[in-house]
Parts: structure tokens; C-alpha cells; sequence
């Protein structure tokens, strides 16, 4: 079933107590073995949220069990077998892993999607029903190439009190960023893909970009596809977000894109998200905004997690579960709908184990 | 709204470390009028330009006009359409209006906007943005400075392509470039009464460039203890931003941030047909400008909103430290707009400008 669907699942519920079933899905036999997904709780809050969704899980007997591994943002390296283990699982849960600012750690969020090759980090901005927000109509998915331009790490000082950085575009990461996007589109019924850049200063670097865009947007000559420049956008962003569906950037412009869409649709509490590459996946809270949260957030225990729940039925679906996805979202959808379960952050008084005491009681 | 009025009476009344030229300026008071430079600029210009003239004759501001305008050929001298008469105007009078000009495509010159950023020096660009009262949008809360760096960082223009398909840009971050946005940023935080400074930055993944910058607003920041002041990833404000403007004050940032930043917030007010604008050089250069385009298609047809440029001039003004005509004209425009009686076609009413104009005449 489509969100679509689900959605209007959730307005008869009123009317009807039985759910009509479909039989969509036919599985191989045995596709119902548990499978194992790698899990890093991380810092801050990430612990209290990725406990969360093992609740849920637990409480829904899906078949996933989890591996943890201990990760957190100061270590100089990734520990030993959290890759091998990755590579084995193909999948993987992320809580936030706090990279120390200006301290000369290079980030090991960005060391992870390197290492595996995540070039696509994808954030489904929408308004959730029952949230209210100032925008109205909300439903973008920005896809953010997630390897290369100005996150390319190399840096050095020229002289003293001269720094340079270098931001690298190529053709090869381009096109794959933009060939993923289009195919996004294709498979979820989106109508626009949008690429957004600075190619008018930035003429040979963002050039290239677009220019991998429209070539791949040749070949998708059902999906519309304009381009649009990175301050007009976010100007349009706060002003009509509806106008854009599937937006399609670089590195550093998809973070900013990426975290106001989820601000004007309710916040970073809520958005889901992963970043993908050929033959990895690793599911984390959508737009990485304060994604460790607050030192008041972890002693309150009233993280949200409401953002890794969602992207937790994104890994089911990629994991080929569709109906536990499906019954899992219609239960946090339920519980933000009813308004009377929400962390702080959403304006409420919660802890973190009260909303998935909720999320597991409005399970079907 | 009588809160900010008043935060800004308050502001503008405290001295500061003026520069030679404007004190000398302040000495010889109103009987000498002031020279300034004026480029009406393309389309709309010329109208919104009478504007001002009109308004500031109103409100017997002691200012000369020194208007120049775009010629049809490129001056040899300047390599652009810009005359060198009209740059050597500008650095004699350290004070300038701009209103939009329309870059002519075409290579062999250079845009006009670099030219009067490399020629006069301009190092920072300074927006405020505020919600106008009776104008309403999704944002009412909104009264926050941006101040850009000007000059370097992502913008220095210096790409190259290494390999056929891979593509270098260089980001510049210099000590100099940086101490002097920053100083610039908390002298105006202080001369006009605002109480907090943010720096906005990158600096967990650019750890030696955003980080050079850090540390030079860190060390202004020491030198004025009555300003409060944090750091902010650029990704948190952007979410920050969209969920609570009110949140900020004064907003320091590299170039390429900046520039996003700052059409951000003026989406969040209205757009850029309400936002003034003012760039700061050396030597206490000052060329206010409105930053909307030259809107072609209404042009010559008295339909143009005057707004920015008025608001651009207001900001000239204050820099000119005739603060009590300043707070007058930005009274007159605000009431203006705030009784709806008088509103031009982009602000939903039916006025000309010449109409418009004459209601804010008459607020005076």
C-alpha cells in the first residue's frame, strides 16, 4: 500500500473496524527469515531513539534483529567490524554521531557514507497530519549527492591565516546523483525532479551538475525537470513549498535544502530518511540538524522518536517487508494525529518511552 | 511594531567609533548638503529613483544627487558598462544609492555587480530584515540583521577542470577578509543597540576554512564582552530560521552562507521587492542597493514598488548619522504600508508609485 493509501486508511477508520485487506505482496519462500541489521546507537539521544524502534519491533515480531556496535563521534576511526558487519548485513541504523567542531576529528558520519560508498542521502520533508506547521501541502523528497563536492574534506593553509578548500564535482557522481533522483521519482509516482545549484557563479563546478542532470532528464521525458538557484530556493521554499516535489542537489546545498524543507514541514524531529548507495543502506533521522540533541533532551529522556520510527519503515520496505511497514507507520501516524502524545519538540510534555508505549498500542 | 521602533531609536541614539569622514560630516551638519552618489539603474529604476528624491526632498534631507548612469559601451578603462567617472563618483563621495541594473549578456566585460565590489572594495553586505507591520506574511516575529562576507570564500571565482569530467573549485578563506567582516559585524551590533551576534558556519566539515573564521569572530567577540554571542551550524539555522526567526539577531557569515542566509530571510518577510540593502567598504564606503531585479515588464508604467530602494536609502542615511530623517522617512514608510490604504499591485493593492509615493510624503 502507498502512503496515499494508508492515509485514507486512516480516515475510515472512523467508519469501519475491520481492515480491508489486499493480498499485494507475494513473497518468496523463506523471504520471512529474520534478517540482520547492524545497529549504532551513537551519542546523545541516539541511544534513547534506536532503543525506541527496537521496542516497536519487538512489539510487532518483525523479522529483524538487531547487532549493535559501539560508535561514537570522537573516536578517531570507525571501530573495528562495524564495516565487515555492514557489508554482510547490507543494512544499517544510525543514531547521531556528534562530530566535535573545528577539532581536527574528521567527521565519522562522513567517514561511514565514504567508506561504503552512500552516494545518495535522501529526506522526505511532508506534513504530518494533526502537526500543524506554517506551510501547508508539503511533501518534498530532497536526494543529496553525498560523496563529493565542498564535503570533500581537503583543506590546507597556504600561508599562515590563508586557508583553501577545495570543492570537487565529477561527471561520474553527478550522473549517478541524478540518475538515482530520476529513478526515485519513476518508482514512487513523483511528477518533478528540480535541481537546484549556483552554476551562475559557480560556472565549470555546478555547470558540470546540471549538466548531468539534463542529460539523464532526457531519458525520463515523462518527469518534468527544471532547475532553480539555491537562494531563490530557499526564498521559494519558505514562500510556496508546494511547488516543488523531488529536488536533486550537491553535497553542501542539499544540507541546507534538506533541513529547511523538514523546518517548514514540522521540524527535524519527524522527517525520515537514509542515505543509499549500490549495494549498501544505512537509515538514520532524515535532516541532521541537532540530530544528537541537546544535553536537557538526553537527561529529559524526551528525544522524538518519531524521525527514526519512520525511517525504520523506510529499512522495512527496503528490506522487501511492505505490511510491517505499513502497520508501523499507521500507528506513529495515528499517535501524531491524535495530538495528545508529542515530545518537546513538537510542543508537547512526553517522554521519548511514552510515545512508544503509544506507537506499540496503536499497532493493528 | 512599537517595541522595534523604539529598540531602534534607542540604538541609533548611542555614539560610536565613527569614521573621519562621517564625523567631519556630522560637524558640518545640515547646512552643507551631503554628496551622494546615485545609479538609478535599469527598468524600474529610473521611477523608484524619483522616489526617492521625491521623498527625501520632503523630508528636507541636506543630499546632492550625483546621478550616473549605465552607458550602452564598455569603458576601457573599468572593462565593463560601468564608466570610470561613475566608480571615481562613488569613492569621492563615500556614499552611493544603486538601484537595479540589468547585467548585459555578453563576454569581454566584466558583470557589473564585480565591478563595483572589486573597484570600491566592498568587503560586506549588510541586510536587515524585519516583518513589516500590515504587511502580513506566515513569519510576524521576524528582526534579524544578516551581514555577508563579500569578497571571498566560495565566490573567489577560481575553478578549473583537472581531468576531462572532474572539476576543482577553490574556497579562500583569509585572517583579513574575516577579522574585518566580524569587526564590521559586532561594531554595527553595537552602534545599533542589538544585543547578540551569531556566527554561522560549517565548521565540523570544513574544519580549517570555516574554522579560520570562527576564530576571528571568536576573537572580536572578546573585545566586546556586552554582546552576547554563539556559534550556529549552518544547517540549524536554516532549520532555526523556519521555525523560529525570532530566535536571531545579528547573523555573521562567510560568503557563500551568506548569500543563502540572507534570501532566506527575506523570503521569511516578504521577498526582495521589501528588503534593503547596504555594502560597506574601506575607508567607510557605503552603496545602499536594492537587491530586486529591474522587473522589465512593469517598466515606465509608474506600477513599481519603491519600497526597497526607500528602505536602502533609510540605511544610507543612518550611515550618514542623520539618524533623526532616517527614523522619519522609516516611520513614514511603515505607517504607509501598515494602514493598507496606499499599497502598490506586488503588495495587493492598486496604488502607482507616484501615489504611493505621496502617502508617504504626507506620513512625514
Amino acid at each position: 500500500m502507498s502512503r496515499r493509501q494508508s492515509l485514507s486508511l486512516l480516515k475510515n477508520l472512523g467508519r469501519f473496524t475491520t481492515q480491508t485487506r489486499s493480498v499485494t505482496y507475494m513473497p518468496r519462500p523463506g523471504d520471512g527469515k529474520p534478517r540482520p541489521v547492524t545497529l549504532i546507537p551513537g551519542d546523545g539521544v541516539g541511544p534513547l531513539v534506536t532503543n525506541a524502534v527496537e521496542q516497536v519491533m519487538e512489539a510487532m515480531h518483525a523479522p529483524v534483529y538487531f547487532e549493535p556496535f559501539d560508535v561514537h563521534g570522537d573516536m578517531k576511526s570507525l571501530p573495528e567490524g562495524l564495516l565487515e558487519s555492514i557489508k554482510k548485513n547490507k543494512v544499517c541504523l544510525k543514531g547521531g554521531l556528534k562530530t566535535p567542531v573545528g577539532g581536527g576529528v574528521s567527521s565519522l558520519n562522513v567517514n561511514l557514507r565514504k567508506e561504503l560508498d552512500l552516494f545518495a542521502s535522501l529526506v522526505n520533508c511532508f506534513n504530518l497530519p494533526g502537526l500543524a506547521s506554517r506551510h501547508e501541502n508539503v511533501d518534498i523528497v530532497v536526494i543529496r549527492e553525498n560523496t563529493e563536492g565542498e564535503y570533500a574534506g581537503l583543506e590546507h593553509e597556504v600561508v599562515p591565516g590563508v586557508v583553501e578548500s577545495l570543492k570537487v564535482i565529477t561527471k561520474f557522481c553527478s550522473e549517478r546523483i541524478a540518475k538515482y533522483a530520476f529513478e526515485y521519482a519513476y518508482l514512487n509516482n513523483r511528477k518533478k525532479v528540480t535541481a537546484v545549484h549556483k552554476a551562475n557563479i559557480m560556472k565549470l563546478a555546478d555547470g558540470l551538475f546540471l549538466e548531468s542532470c539534463q542529460e539523464v532528464a532526457k531519458k525520463y521525458p515523462s518527469i518534468a525537470y527544471n532547475e532553480i538557484i539555491v537562494d531563490n530556493c530557499c526564498m521559494q521554499l519558505v514562500a510556496r513549498p508546494e511547488q516543488f516535489d523531488v529536488m536533486v542537489t550537491p553535497n553542501l546545498y542539499g544540507n541546507l535544502v534538506a533541513n529547511t524543507a523538514a523546518g517548514i514541514a514540522g521540524g527535524t524531529g519527524v522527517m525520515p530518511g537514509g542515505n543509499v548507495g549500490a549495494e549498501y543502506a544505512v537509515f538514520e533521522q532524515g535532516a541532521s540538524a541537532g540530530n544528537v540533541g541537546k544535553d536537557t533532551t538526553e537527561e529529559q529522556k524526551n528525544a522524538n522518536p518519531v524521525a527514526l520510527l519512520l525511517s525504520s519503515a523506510m529499512m522495512l520496505r527496503h528490506l522487501q517487508f511492505p505490511s510491517f511497514a505499513d502497520r508501523l507507520e499507521t500507528a506513529v501516524k495515528r499517535v501524531i494525529a491524535g495530538g495528545k502524545c508529542r515530545t518537546e519538540d513538537l510542543g508537547g510534555k512526553s517522554t521519548t518511552q511514552e510515545v512508544v508505549d503509544a506507537v506499540i498500542s496503536n499497532l493493528n | 511594531m512599537a517595541a522595534f521602533l523604539a529598540r531602534r531609536l534607542l540604538g541609533t541614539s548611542t555614539s560610536s567609533s565613527a569614521t573621519l569622514i562621517s564625523a567631519s560630516r556630522a560637524f558640518f551638519s545640515s547646512t552643507t548638503p551631503i554628496k551622494a552618489t546615485l545609479f538609478p539603474g535599469d527598468g524600474i529604476g529610473p521611477e523608484i529613483a524619483e522616489s526617492v528624491k521625491q521623498v527625501f526632498t520632503a523630508a528636507d534631507v541636506a543630499i546632492e544627487w550625483d546621478e550616473h548612469y549605465v552607458s550602452t559601451e564598455v569603458d576601457p578603462r573599468t572593462n565593463s558598462f560601468l564608466t570610470w567617472e561613475s566608480l571615481q563618483s562613488v569613492l569621492d563621495n563615500k556614499v552611493g544609492l544603486k538601484g537595479p541594473m540589468a547585467t548585459p549578456i555578453g563576454k569581454g566585460h566584466r558583470s557589473l555587480n564585480l565591478t563595483l565590489r572589486k573597484e570600491l572594495n566592498l568587503y560586506a553586505n549588510v541586510r536587515p530584515c524585519y516583518s513589516l507591520p500590515g504587511y502580513k506574511t506566515r513569519y510576524d516575529d521576524v528582526d534579524l540583521i544578516t551581514i555577508r562576507e563579500n569578497t571571498e570564500g566560495e565566490y573567489s571565482g577560481l575553478e578549473h577542470q583537472v581531468v576531462k569530467g572532474v572539476v576543482e573549485s577553490i574556497k579562500i578563506i583569509t585572517r583579513k577578509a574575516s577579522m574585518r567582516v566580524a569587526e564590521y559585524a559586532f561594531l554595527y551590533a553595537k552602534t545599533h543597540g542589538r544585543t547578540k551576534v551569531s556566527a554561522i558556519h560549517k565548521a565540523n566539515i570544513m574544519q580549517k576554512t570555516d574554522g579560520l573564521f570562527l576564530q576571528c569572530c571568536d576573537e572580536v567577540a572578546e573585545k566586546y564582552p556586552e554582546i552576547e554571542y554563539e556559534k550556529v551550524v549552518i544547517d540549524n539555522c536554516c532549520m532555526m530560521l523556519v521555525k523560529n526567526p525570532a530566535l536571531f539577531d545579528v547573523l555573521v557569515m562567510p560568503n557563500l552562507y551568506g548569500d543563502i542566509i540572507s534570501d532566506l530571510c527575506a523570503g521569511l518577510v516578504g521577498g526582495l521587492g521589501l528588503t534593503p540593502s547596504c555594502n560597506i567598504g574601506e575607508d567607510g564606503i557605503a552603496l545602499a542597493e536594492a537587491v530586486h531585479g529591474s522587473a522589465p515588464d512593469i517598466a515606465g508604467k509608474n506600477l513599481a514598488n519603491p519600497t526597497a530602494l526607500l528602505l536602502s536609502g533609510v540605511m544610507m542615511l543612518r550611515h550618514l548619522k542623520l539618524n533623526k530623517q532616517a527614523e522619519q522617512i522609516h516611520s513614514a514608510i511603515i505607517n504607509t504600508i501598515a494602514e493598507g490604504k496606499y499599497r502598490t499591485a506586488d503588495l495587493g493593492g492598486t496604488s502607482t508609485t507616484t501615489e504611493f509615493t505621496k502617502a508617504i510624503c504626507d506620513h512625514l
